[in-house]
């Protein structure tokens, strides 16, 4: 994520948000105050080698990877499957990867209180959902597809359409929280949380793919989308 | 292969994060409880934060509440917690250390718990005079 920022402008910098501060983005004003302020430590060598949390199939409920039938109707919307592999940055599959979810409805609303913007709620979605990677490390969801939706960032600020992922590998460093979008999306480059990331190429990496040879006829449109997460010293003992 | 870059959490985490009791490590536990502030001494109130036992291999999550405040139970005798500190706001999630213990093991001040009554306290301050030291990682 190293790199000039080569996207449109999002907003001009503004002054009363005071000097940049580490992390800080100042297109994302949330991050005036709460980037961290002093200079990141180095961590001490052992601790880049600490197991993490290991969650198992007790964790996860049996619809809890189908967000669409965790109600008694169906959502409204574009059904979708969005699948892929968690993955180190060897290529090697991560099994037993914990995967959760959270998104806007349809209309771009989220089944949260503090979410106010005045589109419908849908009684029939929540918007969670987590699993478990299996032996090659795939995850897959049913939902539908969530709608963009305003934010109170800088005027007429809209999200593009996104996924909330979170992920736990096998060591504590296995850690990841992002994002995924979907292809194409007009509002990308007007997005100070998706250009948050610099270089291009990175943030391409959070864009799934459409998948022709997944959809279901008749029934679900789908998009592939790998993460890859650093490599640890633990996947080779496990093998 | 380049690794997926890190978002924000965002404002509304706690929809898919924070279905059960996660901030429990140890129920015969004692409470670790703090706050979390932002660079204008306010209360991060849709903050959430992740500590690791490591020695006994016990994980949870607390979300901060209308105070800024996050809670566990832990083992007593723990020596020291890893921790990770997500928000809104925040692009990629902050690796700190709680050490339950002031034998001198601490890598700074700030990562110092105190010791109350019931249990200990430690807040965390992404800024500021007392800004909490993070980690590279």
């Amino acid at each position: 994520m190293t790199g000039p920022y080569e996207g449109p402008v999002v907003l001009p910098d503004d002054p009363s948000l005071g000097p940049e501060v580490q992390v800080d983005f100042p297109g994302y004003r949330s991050t005036r105050w709460r980037a961290p302020s002093r200079p990141l430590e180095t961590l001490p060598e052992e601790l880049h080698s600490l197991r993490g949390p290991v969650f198992g199939g007790s964790a996860i409920g049996p619809l809890d990877d189908d967000l669409t039938r965790q109600h008694d109707g169906e959502p409204i919307g574009e059904r979708i499957t969005v699948s892929g592999r968690v993955l180190d940055d060897d290529g090697r599959p991560i099994r037993g990867a914990l995967v959760e979810v959270w998104q806007a409805n349809a209309c771009g609303r989220y089944h949260h209180e503090v979410d106010r913007h005045p589109a419908p709620l849908d009684p029939n979605f929540s918007g969670a959902g987590r699993c478990l990677t299996n032996e090659d490390g795939r995850y897959r969801f049913t939902t539908i597809k969530p709608g963009a939706y305003p934010w109170g960032n800088h005027p007429n600020a809209w999200r593009p359409a996104h996924i909330h992922f979170s992920v736990f590998g096998r060591a504590f460093e296995q850690r990841l929280v992002t994002q995924m979008y979907f292809p194409g999306d007009p509002l990308f480059p007007y997005d100070p949380i998706f250009n948050a990331v610099r270089d291009p190429k990175a943030r391409e990496l959070l864009i799934a793919r459409f998948d022709l040879a997944t959809t279901q006829p008749e029934w679900s449109l789908a998009f592939e989308w790998d993460i890859v997460m650093r490599s640890t010293p633990f996947e080779d003992a496990d093998e | 292969m380049t690794t997926t870059p890190s978002q924000t959490v965002g404002p509304f985490y706690s929809i898919g994060l924070c279905r059960q009791s996660d901030d429990v490590l140890d129920p015969e536990g004692v409470e670790l409880s703090g706050t979390l502030f932002d660079g204008r001494g306010d209360p991060i109130r849709d903050g959430m934060v992740e500590v690791w036992d490591a020695a006994a291999e016990r994980w949870g999550r607390s979300t901060t509440d209308g105070e800024g405040r996050f809670h566990f139970r832990v083992r007593p005798d723990a020596d020291v917690l890893e921790a990770f500190v997500f928000a809104r706001g925040l692009l990629r999630h902050q690796r700190t250390r709680i050490h339950l213990r002031d034998d001198g093991a601490a890598e700074d001040a700030t990562l110092v718990a105190r010791r109350t009554a019931d249990g200990f306290l430690f807040d965390l301050h992404m800024q500021g005079e007392r800004a909490t030291l993070f980690f590279a990682h």
